[in-house]
């Protein structure tokens, strides 16, 4: 590297001068920073590509048949809502991921989250609140059995996970068959009247404001008077709080730095005393537990459960974060990048259905989305340790 | 055998230490003193031991036998962290340090700074940078950015955050395992540098390699190492350089090959111009 060489060929550099004496120099700026300009350090930002992504989304389905119902108001919250619901799981999924590890077990703990939901409060006469509490203390441990043979074994999670994705799938349908009798329980909150949990996770946000814009004319509203959309939905609120967490803990603190060493070399975290299991076990336990937050949003909203629910959820959300920006070896990515992923994850999915392009196409543009965005990744990476491009 | 005038304890020192894995006996009976402000240099052919015996110095590895003592006092470590906690810190050849995370997120790994004892407290980030960048400069290194990823970083430099790491926390016994195998020789001069910087704080310095041009220079006390026994201490003061790759290669076993080579190009009519 050209500054390691100035130093030792050039007599009077002032790394000569040094040697042997304490500087005092370093505290100020270097004036050799001046040459990365703001746009190259924010094009290195592992969110950058995603960002693109999605304003380049934004603006074709602008241009096409269907952008003023797509980004009407009520169109924007369905895309949102959608956009919501994978969010919160790929946020989980994305720290993980960049710690390292995978867990295919997403989508199917969406499934038994429901059911225990469904089951404890409609069979075993617990209060909501109780049904979702034992969701979540299922997803606890769950999450931590993932964890604990991951880091015990030290088998690939790729393939524990594989294994919990059909275990608790299959307990799903086998429990839910055997107490009723079918696969879906309907009808769970009618016997549970507890408006303020079902709220937390179905009721909607800034409801006075979107009525009092609904009397100014400001946005479409009922014959009754009541906004078509009456306030901001609670799968966005929890979105967007967890994604702002998530952000937080990531980038600012002491856990983050442990999540992005875990995933960048685990022996060399080790070494310097990052308790890396207890980070990996942490993070199965967080995914678990948002995969059942989707879980309890879900059964609230459709006042049901259904075994088949979450399918092929955990592909979503790894798509979603590698969309993100985050790099599937570990060690690197940004929630808000996933936030990015998510967004255009549901606009394309809504935006394929309002402009009338026959829904079959969806597969084929979201496979396209992924190559694209990996190879984008993949250069970002490079760009990032300084490398042109290339191997 | 000589053992170097000194009087003071012993920074750290190994006695009897055997380290067995199933029925291969890596170590055999280790008796090694490290002094503050010395650099002892580990040398040793490939297989010699030495791997095995920086792991047991850094807490990787425990020894079958023997005992470790940090300042004449017997320790136990259980990982790389419970040796660092008493001052012993282990740069390793990959040296522990994660490419994509910035230097100064490598530098704090472990021990961040954050701004109050909270469970999810926030990093101190300027006072990070600023420390990361102090404690670089107080052993020669000017980082230009520490907020830049250590991949973008030579093979020099990242050896130089290493030790710059090491040595800001508190080490007293610097291990370093061969620190300068890889790299160019500008960049190795600088390390050698970093390395006589860390000796004239007062730190004990091993230095493991198999270079003694590297090695020789810069050590006050050379340790042999062959097929995991220790064939001698030596101050530098006693021993040449020529005798220290004597030793190393095997000495006896080195001259029988020599004179077995010499027969064979004796028989075919072609003999060297100069034996060394």
């Amino acid at each position: 590297m050209a500054v390691v060489e100035d130093k030792a060929t050039h007599p009077d550099s002032p790394a000569k001068d040094r040697f042997g004496m304490t500087s005092k120099r370093a505290g100020g700026a270097d004036e050799r920073l001046a040459s990365t300009g703001r746009l190259t350090q924010w094009l290195r930002r592992p969110e950058a590509g995603a960002a693109g992504g999605l304003a380049a989304t934004i603006i074709i389905f602008a241009m096409l048949p269907g952008a003023a119902n797509l980004y009407s108001l009520q169109g924007s919250m369905t895309f949102l809502t959608l956009s919501a619901e994978l969010g919160i799981i790929a946020t989980a999924a994305a720290l993980l991921i960049i710690a390292g590890e995978f867990d295919l077990s997403v989508g199917s703990m969406v499934g038994f989250a429901g059911v225990v939901i469904g089951l404890t409060v409609k069979y075993w006469g617990l209060p909501l609140w109780g049904g979702i509490a034992c969701a979540f203390a299922v997803a606890i441990l769950t999450g931590y059995l993932n964890g604990l043979i991951v880091v015990k074994t030290r088998l690939p999670s790729f393939i524990v996970t594989l294994a919990s994705l059909y275990i608790l799938r299959g307990l799903s349908i086998g429990i839910t068959r055997a107490v009723t009798g079918r696969t879906q329980i309907p009808y769970i909150l009618d016997g549970a009247q507890d408006p303020g949990t079902a709220g937390l996770f179905n009721g909607h946000l800034l409801t006075g404001l979107f009525h009092w814009m609904g009397a100014q004319g400001w946005i479409a509203t009922r014959s009754d008077g009541i906004p078509f959309v009456v306030g901001m939905p609670m799968s966005i609120v929890w979105w967007l709080g967890l994604t702002a967490l998530a952000g937080y803990v990531l980038t600012q603190t002491k856990y983050g730095n442990w999540i992005f060493a875990t995933g960048g070399d685990l022996n060399a975290a080790r070494n310097v005393g990052v308790p890396v299991d207890r980070v990996k076990i942490s993070l199965f336990i967080y995914t678990a537990c948002a995969a059942t937050l989707l879980a309890t949003i879900q059964v609230m909203e459709a006042g049901s459960a259904d075994t088949t629910r979450g399918l092929l959820k955990e592909f979503e959300a790894i798509i979603a974060a590698v969309i993100g920006g985050v790099l599937l070896t570990g060690g690197y990515g940004t929630v808000y990048g996933v936030l990015f992923g998510a967004l255009i994850f549901g606009l394309v999915q809504m935006g394929i259905f309002y402009t009338g392009i026959d829904t079959d196409w969806f597969k084929v543009f979201l496979g396209i989305v992924i190559l694209m965005a990996v190879l984008v990744n993949n250069y970002i990476r490079l760009k990032a340790l300084g490398r042109g491009g290339g191997k | 055998m000589t053992e170097p005038a000194q009087h003071i304890q012993p920074a750290m020192e190994l006695r009897g230490v055997s380290v067995n894995f199933g029925s291969v006996r890596a170590l055999q009976d280790i008796d090694i003193k490290v002094y503050p402000g010395e650099v002892h240099c580990l040398l040793g052919d490939n297989g010699a031991g030495k791997s095995t015996l920086i792991k047991v110095l850094s807490g990787v590895h425990r020894p079958s036998k023997g005992e470790i003592l940090v300042d004449g006092k017997p320790v136990t470590f259980r990982s790389p962290r419970d040796a660092q906690d008493l001052g012993v810190a282990t740069v390793f050849q990959d040296l522990g340090m994660i490419s994509l995370m910035s230097i100064t997120r490598n530098f704090f790994l472990g021990r961040e700074p954050t701004k109050s004892k909270l469970p999810f407290s926030r990093i101190d980030k300027e006072r990070a940078n600023a420390v990361a960048r102090q404690a670089m400069a107080d052993i020669g290194i000017d980082v230009r950015d520490p907020t830049q990823a250590v991949g973008t970083l030579s093979g020099g430099e990242r050896q130089s955050v290493a030790i710059a790491r090491a040595v800001h926390f508190g080490a007293r016994v610097l291990i370093l395992d061969e620190p300068t195998s890889a790299l160019g020789v500008h960049q190795a001069a600088m390390v050698l540098k970093f390395i006589i910087e860390a000796r004239m704080r007062g730190l004990a310095v091993i230095f493991i390699s198999h270079n003694i041009h590297h090695a020789y220079p810069v050590g006050d006390t050379f340790t042999l190492l062959n097929r995991g026994r220790n064939r001698g201490t030596y101050a530098k003061s006693d021993i040449s350089r020529d005798e220290v790759i004597s030793i190393m290669s095997g000495g006896e076993d080195l001259k029988a090959v020599e004179a077995e080579i010499a027969g064979l190009l004796a028989q075919i009519g072609n003999r060297p111009s100069a034996t060394p």
